[in-house]
């Protein structure tokens, strides 16, 4: 990689050992993948739950920490993606005095690092949206993909040791979607049923993510019908970017890039028409079973309008089985002081915040609460939570309301 | 003795010989693995049941989320980790956990590597050569 003079500077130590340490780990990965040099960042977002860390990863935090004392940690504003619990839910979930010891050791290195705690996937909704032409280091796959697109943001999937020194360092190697050419449209997508609810929109999602099958491919998307809201295109986003690894998708007539389709794709490109039938069938590939554990709101973070929605399902509802939703450190207030947590809590639900279900020791969780059949309105969510030992099921939102007083999951 | 032998577009970390695993499918640190037995844990991947620890991973494409960065690190504080990672294609995700995991990793062939290479095969991979060498099988 080409170096600058600061850059060249950085690497020789003159700067510390912190931001050496962070570019050397930079060269390493930009090497890979053939960057001509680095681009200026202006926002890093880290995922680091622990469960994802485990002690190893806590261990090298605090080393950094350690390192950090009395020098600069992050040169840019650096916050991060959900963490591996709610403290205050913490016993409920089963979660063990470890794991959380685990948790406030990770929050205090990220602390003297300068890192700023926002515990959130959804910070294009709550902290600050990245604007058109931005360059940044966002980790959690949703935020990436919902800020390429629809922000027309640049960024790649960063991991959290390279968010976190693109934080250090104010910088990332220049590849992939940093580069015009990496952001053109490999295949072209029908939609043939714009969807309504948002287990729709994300069942759309993992349709086209398993199309598009891998990181460096981009959809461009025709025949999406009116103006799809911001919680739609998350719930799209993110469940694509969990099926396919996708970092960025167009929507002719929408998304920033593509006002037409001639500025993101050639004329060759492949189609693929994807249906109602499509839509549905992924959904009810999850249904083996009609009997229900535990529903979950999660993945992504629910925003205040999905709270206020949920709090209307649950009023005079009484529900058997448990109801989890989980929000950001910054919606969660809110949420209270609307009224949605109480109408939530007073059908019997729970309303965590700060933390995201599959990113908390969810296997773990499983054991100890006896959850196996989990049903929820998040195709990302049905994505994971597989290889966790659950057998996870889609539903609407009132479906999923539904089967938390029923213990039952209706047949669609 | 070339056709036994496979360049790959990208190249990482230090050269080892190992026993091949290898399945047209996806790979997820998060999604696909029990990381505590060692062993694929998604249902629906092909190697479900089957250990990778120790193993020359060779699989068409990196899936899923960002965890995969964090975790090959910790699978290697363990040793329960494979030994490297061979893709087709390969995302930004696990080569940052290459590099932090240290883990050695060849993507990007001109051919689908995952059909050319048995499950069984005795490999070389070599980063800094940027070549896969079937020795056996």
């Amino acid at each position: 990689m080409k170096l600058s003079d600061e850059e060249q500077d950085i690497l020789a130590g003159k700067f510390g050992s912190l931001p050496q340490q962070a570019l050397q780990h930079q060269i390493k990965v930009g090497d890979f993948f053939g960057a001509a040099d680095f681009v200026p960042v202006s926002q890093a977002h880290i995922m680091a739950d622990t469960e994802s860390l485990g002690e190893a990863g806590v261990i090298w935090l605090e080393g950094l920490a350690s390192i950090a004392e009395g020098q600069l940690g992050v040169r840019v504003p650096t916050i991060t993606d959900p963490r591996g619990t709610d403290f205050a839910y913490a016993a409920y979930l089963g979660q063990t005095a470890g794991m959380v010891d685990l948790e406030r050791r990770a929050i205090a290195a990220f602390v003297k690092l300068g890192v700023t705690m926002t515990d959130t996937c959804i910070n294009y909704q709550t902290i600050q949206a990245p604007i058109y032409n931005e360059h940044v280091a966002f980790g959690d796959t949703g935020v990436v993909i919902y800020s390429n697109s629809i922000c027309g943001a640049r960024s790649n999937f960063e991991g959290g040791p390279s968010a976190l020194a693109a934080g250090i360092t104010g910088r990332t190697p220049r590849y992939g979607f940093h580069l015009p050419q990496g952001r053109r449209a490999t295949l072209k997508i029908r939609v043939e049923s714009t969807p309504d609810t948002l287990n729709d929109w994300g069942a759309l999602g993992g349709v086209i993510g398993r199309l598009a099958g891998n990181y460096w491919a981009v959809p461009v998307i025709e025949g999406v019908e009116g103006t799809p809201r911001s919680d739609q295109l998350k719930h799209f986003g993110a469940a694509m970017a969990s099926f396919g690894s996708t970092a960025l998708f167009h929507i002719v007539g929408l998304t920033p890039e593509a006002r037409q389709i001639t500025d993101v794709a050639n004329a060759d490109l492949p189609l693929h028409r994807v249906t109602k039938d499509d839509i549905d069938a992924l959904q009810k590939s999850y249904h083996k079973d009609d009997r229900v554990d535990v529903v979950v709101f999660s993945a992504p973070q629910l925003s205040l309008y999905e709270l206020r929605d949920l709090a209307a399902l649950c009023d005079d509802r009484r529900f058997t089985v448990p109801l989890l939703a989980v929000t950001s450190p910054q919606v969660k207030p809110d949420s209270d002081r609307m009224g949605y947590t109480a109408r939530i809590e007073s059908a019997g639900g729970i309303v965590m915040s700060g933390m995201c279900f599959y990113q908390s020791y969810a296997r773990e969780i499983a054991e100890a609460k006896g959850w196996k059949r989990l049903v929820t309105n998040s195709a990302k969510l049905v994505n994971i939570l597989g290889g966790y030992g659950y057998r996870p099921m889609m539903a609407s939102m009132q479906a999923c309301v539904d089967a938390a007083v029923s213990g039952k999951l209706e047949r669609i | 003795m070339t056709d036994r032998i496979f360049r790959a577009r990208h190249a990482m970390g230090r050269t080892v010989r190992g026993t091949a695993l290898v399945a047209n499918d996806g790979f997820s640190a998060r999604y696909d693995l029990d990381r505590i037995a060692g062993t694929f844990s998604r249902p629906a991947h092909k190697l479900a049941g089957q250990s990778y620890v120790g193993k020359i991973l060779v699989l068409d494409t990196a899936k899923g989320g960002v965890a995969s960065a964090w975790m090959l690190h910790e699978m290697q504080s363990r040793g329960i980790i494979p030994l490297a990672l061979v893709f087709n294609s390969v995302n930004p995700i696990l080569a940052q956990g290459a590099a932090f995991g240290d883990v050695p990793m060849l993507a990007g062939f001109d051919r689908d590597i995952t059909a050319i290479v048995s499950s069984g095969a005795e490999i070389e991979v070599n980063p800094e050569m940027s070549t896969l060498t079937v020795i056996a099988g």
